[in-house]
């Protein structure tokens, strides 16, 4: 499968390999880091933002492919009559991924009456795509006091300090949960869970379940909604959320992805669950994301007055796949550098501590391709860095890279690549939205009444930079936090008539500034004819 | 750098000819050739199993499966997509279960018609022994069926092959749960930190790191000890 070209420079990368074998990068100082990414990381680049004009953020500067959504006038006519709600629900929750699955059971469990409607299938989400794992302090050397600051590190800082509080001290509570309801964990005969490091995590506490991570917790969790009868609807994307006379949410306004026809469902609290916006290709980077991660939910809230936070602040994977073309921008789990691969130029050079937070090692991977000009460039011009897989199985012995990432072996052995003999080529891919809908530490969405939001969606947990391992966690958490504190309020809640008459004025307001051209929520990328 | 003009190769989406580049996913021809997807579409990466297609090339009575995110169009491919299958799946409450062959038994009652044809092994994308975990179901060996159906990605291939109605993906998932939470040992570390977590043990070390300034936060961070 490698040509000629490559497999020169495949051999460079296995002649240092023994030497590296004893080699030590030396990290980042901070000063260094701070330097590389303001260098290189493409959030830094001026021609990849602008502030966008309109809404509760006006002014703020983010991704131009996510500004044009935002400044985009509703997919719906807001000045025809809504129908009248077909349904009518306590706790109506959006996105069938792993925060809106996590939230559902949760209310259900409190007695609510729920519904989830979801626009793709029960699980296509990004939580089925994760790999790697999810951190939890939960070994005796770890606490969730350490877990808090290398959160707050991870994210410079800049988290909202009662959220990650929130998010390290539920952490084992949710393994817990996950551990109860059956999710099959990687464990020692005595029932000791396997965990290692990740990047930017101060003790090995990735917890994981073999390479399938997040597909086994979703899997479990979808089991457990279909087993419990909590109602939900299939290829039933939200367009708008609706409002009531006093601009409290009261549900959504939705429409069958098949026969066209619009749905309201009237709710007294709603859960948006609705994940990050990978799928815009930001900057123009392949993405790691599942096929409908539009930022859908963005543009909702933001229309019925939710701010957004950090979304100037785009988490690049630093290892998407370069090469086969066919498996461009999809992720090489972070657990290949955790268990020993390296990153090395087109010589053979390590050229960053594999271990560096992912913003930093992205940068490092672009400056590598750019201005060093020590990258590899496959024949369609797509520039890479090697990612020494056989360095695992030189450190822990033959048949460990199968055992131990049989997704990623299985993925490259379908394209003639074995990963085990072979190193890989890798760049930065788009994977995760770091910012997102403005929460407090209940999931609320602090602008709007009865709105809550949470999973990727949700912004200000993970500041400017979100460590691998702590979505998985974050979407548990909130997705449980949300579901409880929405249940417990349902009760108090008097829904007025829904209307989207803030979608109107919102139309109005794009006009007046002469934008609007296009429309959005998008629902899905457009790839057709490509 | 200029891309090459690609080769072009003609494969039949449910009968109909189409030019598509030489070397794209099926998927990615689908979208070439003009359709958007709306069903049969997920992760695009060989992770959610929504994407599962029989094809067969002329010439070649026999009929393959595969997924379309993860499968190259070959020249005179005649595919169509499965997006849905109504296959059954037990509910069950999992507190109340035993893990043991009843249990299998009393959900999946069409365990032993399995008339072991192998055919489930032979489709899987992810290249599980299939009938080997059916085989271990059937003896009660739930660790062993958890173990070998780990991978799987519930795409359905199987199920929708096999001639006596099994619904290999469910039996498998069940399987993983009774393993999980009756076999396994749960780990005692979880459940201790739980109940210090619960008992407050944490909260004025949190409260104390809440109030420091930034200075102090950076300096605590940098410090820190790492586990080798
Ligand atoms: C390849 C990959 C690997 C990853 N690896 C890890 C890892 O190892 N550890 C870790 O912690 N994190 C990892 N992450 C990140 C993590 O998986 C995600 O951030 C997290 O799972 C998001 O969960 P969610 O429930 O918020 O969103 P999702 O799981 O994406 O679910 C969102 C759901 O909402 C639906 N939806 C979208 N728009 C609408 C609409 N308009 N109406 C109705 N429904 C809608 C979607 O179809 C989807 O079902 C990874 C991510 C990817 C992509
Ligand atoms: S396809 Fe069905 S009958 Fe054949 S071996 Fe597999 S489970 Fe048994
Ligand atoms: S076991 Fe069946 S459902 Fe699971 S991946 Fe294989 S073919 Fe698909
Ligand atoms: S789209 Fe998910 S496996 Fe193909």
């Amino acid at each position: 499968m490698y040509s000629a070209s490559m497999r020169e420079s495949i051999a460079k990368v296995a002649a240092t390999r023994e030497r590296r074998l004893e080699e030590k990068h030396p990290r980042l100082t901070p000063d260094e880091k701070d330097a590389l990414l303001r260098g290189f990381h493409p959030d830094f680049r001026e021609d990849t933002q602008r502030p966008v004009k309109i809404g509760p953020n006006a002014g703020d500067s983010m991704p131009h492919e996510l500004v044009n959504l935002l400044e985009a006038r509703s997919v719906i006519d807001p000045v025809r009559p809504l129908p009248e709600p077909d349904l009518d629900v306590d706790v109506l929750v959006i996105g069938g991924g792993g925060a809106g699955v996590a939230a559902a059971l949760t209310a259900h469990e409190l007695g609510s009456r729920v519904l989830l409607v979801t626009k793709l299938r029960l699980g296509d989400a990004n939580t089925m795509m994760a790999q790697g794992g999810i951190q939890a302090a939960s070994k005796p050397n770890d606490s969730p006091v350490i877990h808090y600051l290398d959160v707050l590190g991870g994210g410079g800082f800049t988290n909202k300090p009662e959220l990650v509080r929130a998010l390290t001290s539920d952490a084992p509570l949710v393994i817990k949960w996950l551990e109860d309801l059956g999710c099959m964990f990687s464990k020692q005969p005595d029932g000791t869970m396997m965990s290692i490091h990740g990047g930017g995590t101060s003790r090995k506490r990735m917890h994981f379940a073999r390479d399938y991570t997040g597909a086994e917790i979703m899997r479990t969790l979808r089991d457990e909604l279909l087993n419990r009868d909590v109602p939900f609807i299939e290829f039933c994307p939200v367009l708008e959320l609706v409002l009531d006379q006093e601009g409290k949410c009261a549900g959504a306004l939705m429409q069958n992805f098949e026969t066209g026809q619009f749905l309201v469902a009237r709710a007294r609290t709603t859960i948006l669950a609705t994940g990050g916006f990978g799928r815009l290709h930001v900057s123009g980077f392949p993405t790691s994301n599942h096929y409908g991660a539009t930022a859908d939910g963005l543009i909702m809230a933001y229309r019925a007055g939710g701010r957004l936070a950090f979304l100037d602040a785009t988490q690049f994977h630093p290892t998407g796949v370069a090469f086969p073309e066919q498996m461009l921008g999809q992720l090489v789990t972070e657990k290949v550098r955790g268990v020993g691969a390296q990153l090395v130029n087109a010589e053979g050079e390590q050229f960053v501590f594999p271990l560096e937070t992912r913003d930093a090692v992205s940068a490092a991977i672009i400056r590598e391709c750019s201005d060093r000009g020590k990258g590899f460039a496959t024949e369609t011009g797509q520039p890479g860095v090697w990612l020494d897989s056989p360095m695992i199985e030189r450190i822990h012995g033959p048949g460990t890279v199968r055992k131990e990432l049989p997704a990623m072996f299985r993925q490259y052995e379908r394209f003639g690549i074995d990963m085990s003999q072979d190193p890989i080529l890798i760049y930065p891919t788009l994977h995760y939205q770091n910012g997102g809908i403005e929460i407090d530490e209940h999931g609320r969405c602090p602008q709007v009444a009865n709105l809550y939001v949470a999973g990727e969606a949700a912004g200000g947990i993970h500041g400017r930079n979100r460590l691998m391992g702590n979505s998985l966690l974050d979407i548990l958490v909130f997705g449980r936090r949300a579901g409880r504190h929405a249940a417990e309020q349902a009760p108090t809640v008097k829904v007025g008539t829904p209307s989207v008459e803030h979608v109107a004025r919102f139309n109005q307001e794009v006009a007046a500034a002469g934008l609007g051209q296009a429309s959005a929520p998008i629902l899905l990328p457009d790839y057709v004819g490509r | 750098m200029a891309q090459p003009e690609p080769e072009l190769i003609t494969i039949y989406i449910m009968g109909k000819g189409y030019q598509v580049p030489k070397g794209l996913t099926i998927m990615r021809a689908m979208e070439y050739a003009g359709y958007r997807l709306v069903r049969g579409a997920g992760c695009r990466g060989g992770f959610c199993g929504a994407c599962g297609t029989v094809y067969r090339t002329r010439g070649d009575y026999r009929l393959k499966v595969g997924l379309a995110c993860q499968t190259v169009v070959e020249p005179e491919m005649y595919l169509t997509q499965i997006p849905f299958y109504p296959a059954n799946k037990a509910t069950y409450g999992l507190t109340q279960l035993k893990p043991n062959l009843a249990t299998l038994l009393q959900l999946y009652p069409e365990l032993p018609r399995c008339l072991g044809c192998n055919t489930c092994t032979r489709v899987c994308p992810q290249g599980i022994d299939v009938m080997d975990y059916m085989a271990r179901a059937m003896r009660g060996d739930i660790a062993g069926v958890a173990d070998k159906s780990f991978d799987c990605i519930m795409c359905g291939l199987c199920a929708s092959r096999c001639p006596a109605e099994e619904v290999q993906p469910n039996v498998g998932l069940l399987a993983r749960r009774l393993y999980a939470r009756y076999l396994a040992r749960p780990a005692a570390h979880l459940a201790d930190r739980v109940a210090e977590v619960k008992a407050g043990k944490f909260d004025s070390d949190l409260d104390r790191i809440a109030d420091m300034d930034l200075a102090q936060l950076k300096e605590l961070y940098n410090s820190r000890d790492i586990e080798a």
